[in-house]
């Protein structure tokens, strides 16, 4: 059985795609900083924290961990709504997204602050630093540096995993993909010009995390070596 | 709009024995595939790295979803009737592939050189350095990332639910739809997924540090 | 007449003299200290005054590194007292803040940060505890490093360095704070010899201008030469203490006898 391949529908549809592209850029850029910040926050706390803190944090990353995005993202969509709290499709896939890149960024984070020199510490308290100085100057920026291939890993998997956000219909790459595809009944040829899209997507986002590093970690562009 | 009881919840349970099956499917098809590529990777042939790094590069830059959409159209061209849990069994096992390929292949390449170099010295060919010598030390520096990545392929199972398949996450959404307590449902439809990946989770943890793999 | 120089005048050093007059600035009274059920320091006291340079000299594991560590409040003590420029170590942490205005420590792996130039490991302190402005702060760090012979090199990353540059500008950072005591702990041990000569020369000519030092130190010969005061330790207590000179002209015990014999 021959099968005409027909892509027609790329001449007149395009700029749809590139739209969906852009829309995705948008949503999982901002969910990446809030879910960064958000992950870094929680590994101090998760390092430098008390009892109740620590174990809070830990009960946090173990339950966004093993569940699905897709499940979280229903939670936080149709529960929400059940209660009361209706969002929007784009708000709640934000919010399920950071919250959920939130935890491993916590995991990997934690790594790098763990793997800081306990003379580092030292050195800096006997400057007279504060505790929070000692974090702010001297740990974090290392061990970001040192945990980076592993923190941008996350991020582009969080950009391909953004797809799932197509299932309460908000408004990225996929969900634009399944109304071409509905429209032209060319299943197969769109997602396949989607699934190009997306890759072209990873390369995009390994190479602008390629370039923060270049900008953040200054001794490195300098020197060229690890820490 | 029904009450949401017991039954409900066995029904859940019941569903969970698909998540389970499914993600078995993908393992083990994944797991011979990413066999392969491992292997491939670690080739002296330009032409088999070539090839397994190009696979495994392009399906990691694709959203598994969309994998799984060609691969449910994919089989109605080929000729085949749409089945769901043949699609979703062979996208995962694409994925899974890939990823376990990738793991695997650090897991070989963490086995020290002078291994290689002592195996060589006695004689032994390609062949027999993997199957006596490498590999087996390579499994056992793969047993735990290998665990833990289980808990991804159970998770990634959810999304079998978008083309069809009744597995955990879609039976959630039939059990919504006639009890429309959205909150509850995927409460505890989050809780059984937990009930499954977090012992996983706790295992790669310890089998790491008992393992104590040398870094 | 303020903060012009790092090291502020000081009355100069009298080598041959007791030094009576000049006030006790680390006072270090029956102090104890366990490890866990191991008993690392037992009863030891001394006292260092201002403008003496004191060296703790001993077999690895005497305790003598833990001793330096407790007096900057690194490590707790079980038992005695520890006083070092009015600050009662071994009481809450509330005046932590001014213990490491007053006392500087420099470590045997310098523990410079990595991400950070020459200046701006100099400068970070200063900025941050205290509070000078950015261009205040940039003249101190030029002035302390010129002390330890490190001028050019303000703008080179930590492992652009050699070892002793390292540990010249792990000195010359303590000193940029202007600390009343500073304190050494094995500070030459993990270099070679060659680049040792350049450190233990920073730390001569600091001990000129009559900063008061205390030295954890495996190097006898300096000790011999430039040290005030000599403390011998040996399983967690003080065997020999005293004047340099006389110390090593009449030891009282055997183990030390036996330590500067085996030129350990």
């Amino acid at each position: 059985m021959t099968y005409r391949f027909d892509f027609s529908f790329l001449a007149e549809r395009w700029p749809a795609f590139l739209e969906g592209a852009w829309l995705t850029i948008q949503l999982t850029v901002v969910s990446i900083a809030l879910g960064f910040v958000l992950g870094t926050l929680c590994a101090v706390l998760r390092v430098y924290g008390g009892g109740l803190v620590r174990r809070v944090i830990g009960v946090y990353v173990e339950l966004i961990r093993n569940t699905p995005l897709l499940v979280q993202i229903f939670i936080v969509y149709f529960g929400l709504a059940s209660l009361g709290l209706k969002l929007s499709a784009e708000l709640s896939a934000i919010i399920a997204l950071v919250i959920n890149v939130g935890a491993y960024t916590t995991e990997i984070m934690r790594a790098g602050i763990e793997s800081t020199g306990r003379t580092q510490l030292e050195a800096a308290d006997c400057l007279g630093l504060t505790r929070l100085q000692t974090i702010l100057h001297i740990v974090l920026l290392p061990a970001m540096e040192r945990v980076y291939p592993a923190l941008s890993s996350q991020f582009v998997l969080l950009m391909l995993a953004s797809s799932v956000t197509s299932q309460i219909s908000a408004e990225e790459l996929t969900a634009i993909a399944n109304v071409i595809q509905s429209d032209t009944y060319r299943s197969f040829e769109v997602y396949l010009v989607v699934a190009v899209v997306y890759l072209a997507l990873s390369f995009l986002y390994r190479f602008g995390f390629w370039l923060i590093g270049r900008l953040l970690f200054v001794r490195r562009r300098k020197l060229g070596t690890a820490i | 709009m029904n009450q949401f009881t017991s039954v409900h919840v066995i029904y859940l349970l019941e569903a969970a024995r698909w998540t389970l099956l499914l993600s078995l499917i993908a393992l083990a098809g994944g797991g011979v595939l990413g066999l392969a590529l491992a292997l491939g990777r670690v080739s002296r042939l330009r032409i088999l790295r070539g090839l397994a790094i190009a696979y495994i590069q392009i399906v990691q830059g694709t959203p598994l979803l969309v994998l799984l959409f060609l691969s449910y159209f994919g089989l109605s061209l080929a000729g085949y009737r749409l089945d769901p849990l043949v699609a979703a069994g062979l996208s995962l096992t694409f994925y899974v592939g890939a990823f376990l390929g990738e793991i695997w292949r650090g897991c070989i390449e963490a086995v020290p050189r002078t291994q290689w170099e002592a195996s060589d010295c006695l004689g032994l060919n390609r062949f027999q350095q993997y199957t006596h010598v490498i590999l087996p030390q390579a499994v056992r520096i793969a047993t735990a990332p290998t665990v833990g990545f289980m808990v991804q392929v159970v998770k990634n199972t959810s999304l079998a639910s978008i083309i069809g398949f009744v597995e955990l996450t879609r039976a959630g959404q039939i059990v919504n739809n006639s009890t429309f307590q959205p909150f509850l449902v995927f409460l505890i439809v989050a809780a059984i997924y937990f009930a499954i990946c977090y012992p996983l989770s706790v295992a790669s943890r310890v089998l790491e540090r008992k393992l104590h793999v040398a870094r | 007449m303020s903060q012009d120089s790092a090291v502020a005048g000081r009355p100069g050093r009298d080598p041959d003299g007791p030094a009576n007059a000049s006030e006790v600035v680390v006072s270090v009274q029956g102090v104890t200290k366990y490890f866990g059920p191991l008993k690392v320091l037992d009863g030891v006291s001394l006292e260092v005054r201002q403008g003496q340079l004191v060296a703790i000299v001993g077999r690895s594991g005497s305790g003598k590194s833990t001793l330096l560590r407790c007096m900057n409040g690194l490590e707790p003590i079980q038992g005695g007292r520890i006083v070092i420029c009015g600050h009662d170590v071994g009481i809450g942490k509330s005046n932590r803040a001014e213990l490491r205005r007053d006392v500087g420590m420099v470590f045997q792996s310098y523990n410079l940060f990595p991400h950070f130039t020459v200046e701006r490991n100099i400068t970070l302190a200063l900025t941050l505890v205290k509070k000078n402005p950015k261009a205040e702060a940039a003249r101190i760090a030029a002035e302390v490093l010129a002390l330890v012979g490190l001028a050019d090199k303000s703008s080179a990353y930590p492992e652009q360095l050699s070892g002793g540059q390292q540990q010249r500008v792990a000195i010359a950072r303590s000193l940029a704070l202007s600390p009343q005591v500073m304190l050494f702990d094995e500070v030459t041990s993990a270099l070679d010899p060659e680049l040792t000569v350049e450190v233990l020369k920073v730390m001569e000519d600091l001990a000129q201008r009559g900063m008061t030092m205390v030295l954890v130190t495996h190097e006898m010969a300096f000790a011999r030469r430039v040290a005030d005061q000599v403390v011998f330790m040996h399983k967690g207590k003080v065997w020999e203490s005293g004047p340099t000179a006389q110390v090593f002209a009449h030891p009282t015990t055997a183990e030390f006898t036996q330590f500067i014999g085996t030129g350990l």
